[in-house]
């Protein structure tokens, strides 16, 4: 009987302490949720691929998660906050608050290296950096080709363009550089 | 009535629904291309811009709201400079806000509420906006307002895309055939009377000009005069030919006071339409 009394009192203790300051490793573990939650639009891209997320804050007993929109209008941004509040809550977290900032602008450069791969293997062509202001257009992202040619600014999304392969004749999309 | 409402935050609200409601208008017009473009990619160009567009603008009414609701401002308080005159509203939101004003009460430059016409006209209005939408945005990054810096530079970036896409189109049509230029000519006769509207200051903006909050219009005008210059000039569009477009031609005005041509009403009774007969519905 003793042990169990103690066992619990223990446990009490370790409570008082989560609620002070979270568990080691916790944010961590917020984050690597997050890395499993995709965009609606282009699902092989995670919303941390993207840098869609800003921060991870954790107020007492709430998880802020602090989001940016890609465009003004991006249609997938209501989507990305339930998305993002099922994952949660899924897991086990009850409350969560989503704020969304404008501040500073989402930029395509936040995008991580593993999300552009990836962009390549979906076949589009991901965004080049902002520093990068040659001419050159985006690589054929099918045969690899770097002779292609712009056929539209505004492709099936409002980040994308569309392009097409003037060697294996492919249209594909690329996410413009924002 | 006890409550002193701040004046420049009334003006700020103004400004704010101004440049929100200049592209709510606009998106409804271009809309109206969803499924008309003159082939594929170019109905998917417009509307993408649109869209952008209507992002920026839910935006601004967004934050419209969030003043009007912190400030308590009400129909019960209303005043001759309330930006909620008529508006049948008690807690403002987005959609109160875009839904439910009266064309009196909406502040949208005269420009965006002119007719589609054909593609020439819609390319030249969607022209002239974005060349001035870009100078203004360029200048309210740097605005005293943190929530309006943020908001244009988040839409400078893309508005620098409506105005590449649509320079190329002003080029494309009047460097085209024959019929092309002559009907760009058209819609540039049609529309420039409706420019200078673009950068005269309104009342509630000379104000918070003033306190940085806003850019000042009035010194945008050269370099607008300018780039729309350049690509004219490219798309062989030329004053003599052109019907005198840099001529002392009559300039409308009065859009940014609720002074609207005959035309907003028809645009709102079809925008609000669905909140005006289902009140409160929802998808």
């Amino acid at each position: 009987m003793q042990i169990l009394n103690e066992n619990k009192i223990s446990d009490f203790k370790q409570l008082e302490s989560l609620k002070v300051q979270p568990q080691e490793g916790f944010k961590e573990a917020i984050w690597s949720l997050l890395q499993q939650v995709p965009d609606p639009e282009i699902p092989v891209l995670s919303i941390l691929d993207l840098g869609i997320v800003r921060d991870v804050k954790i107020n007492e007993d709430e998880i802020e998660i602090i989001i940016t929109p890609t465009y003004s209008g991006c249609p997938a941004m209501d989507m990305i906050s339930m998305d993002i509040r099922l994952k949660l809550i899924e897991n086990g977290h009850k409350k969560i608050k989503i704020t969304s900032v404008l501040s500073p602008a989402w930029t395509t450069d936040w995008m991580t290296e593993d999300g552009k791969r990836k962009l390549i293997e979906y076949g589009i062509a991901p965004p080049k950096m902002q520093s990068d202001i040659s001419d050159t257009p985006p690589m054929c992202p099918q045969c690899k080709s770097p002779d292609t040619k712009l056929l539209s600014q505004f492709g099936s999304t409002a980040c994308k363009a569309l392009y097409q392969c003037n060697d294996c004749k492919e249209p594909f999309d690329y996410f413009k550089c924002h | 009535m006890n409550v002193t409402i701040n004046q420049s935050t009334i003006q700020l609200i103004n400004y704010t629904l101004h440049l929100a409601d200049s592209n709510l208008i606009l998106t409804q017009r271009n809309a109206a291309w969803c499924g008309h473009g003159p082939i594929l990619e170019q109905d998917i160009a417009i509307t993408n811009i649109t869209l952008d567009l209507i992002g920026q603008s839910r935006n601004l009414y967004q934050y419209a709201a969030k003043l009007i609701n912190e400030k308590n401002i009400k129909l019960s308080q209303s005043t001759a400079s309330s930006p909620l005159e008529k508006a049948e509203v008690e807690v403002a939101t987005e959609d109160s806000l875009a839904y439910l004003r009266t064309e009196r009460e909406f502040k949208n430059l005269l420009l965006v509420e002119q007719e589609n016409g054909d593609w020439a006209q819609t390319i030249v209005r969607q022209f002239f906006y974005s060349v001035y939408q870009y100078l203004l945005y360029e200048k309210m990054q740097t605005s005293s307002d943190e929530q309006l810096a943020g908001i244009a530079a988040k839409s400078l970036k893309e508005v620098t895309y409506h105005v590449k896409w649509s320079s190329e189109w002003v080029v494309r049509l009047g460097d085209g055939t024959e019929e092309s230029h002559t009907r760009m000519q058209h819609a540039i006769k049609e529309l420039w009377p409706y420019t200078g509207e673009m950068f005269l200051p309104a009342d509630y903006e000379t104000a918070i000009i003033a306190e940085g909050i806003a850019p000042d219009v009035s010194l945008l005008k050269e370099e607008w005069m300018k780039k729309v210059g350049d690509v004219f000039l490219e798309a062989t569009i030329s004053s003599s030919s052109g019907g005198g477009w840099e001529g002392a031609t009559f300039m409308h005005s009065g859009g940014k006071n609720g002074v609207h041509t005959e035309k907003l009403g028809y645009i709102l009774s079809d925008l609000q339409y669905l909140q005006r007969t289902y009140s409160g519905a929802e998808w």
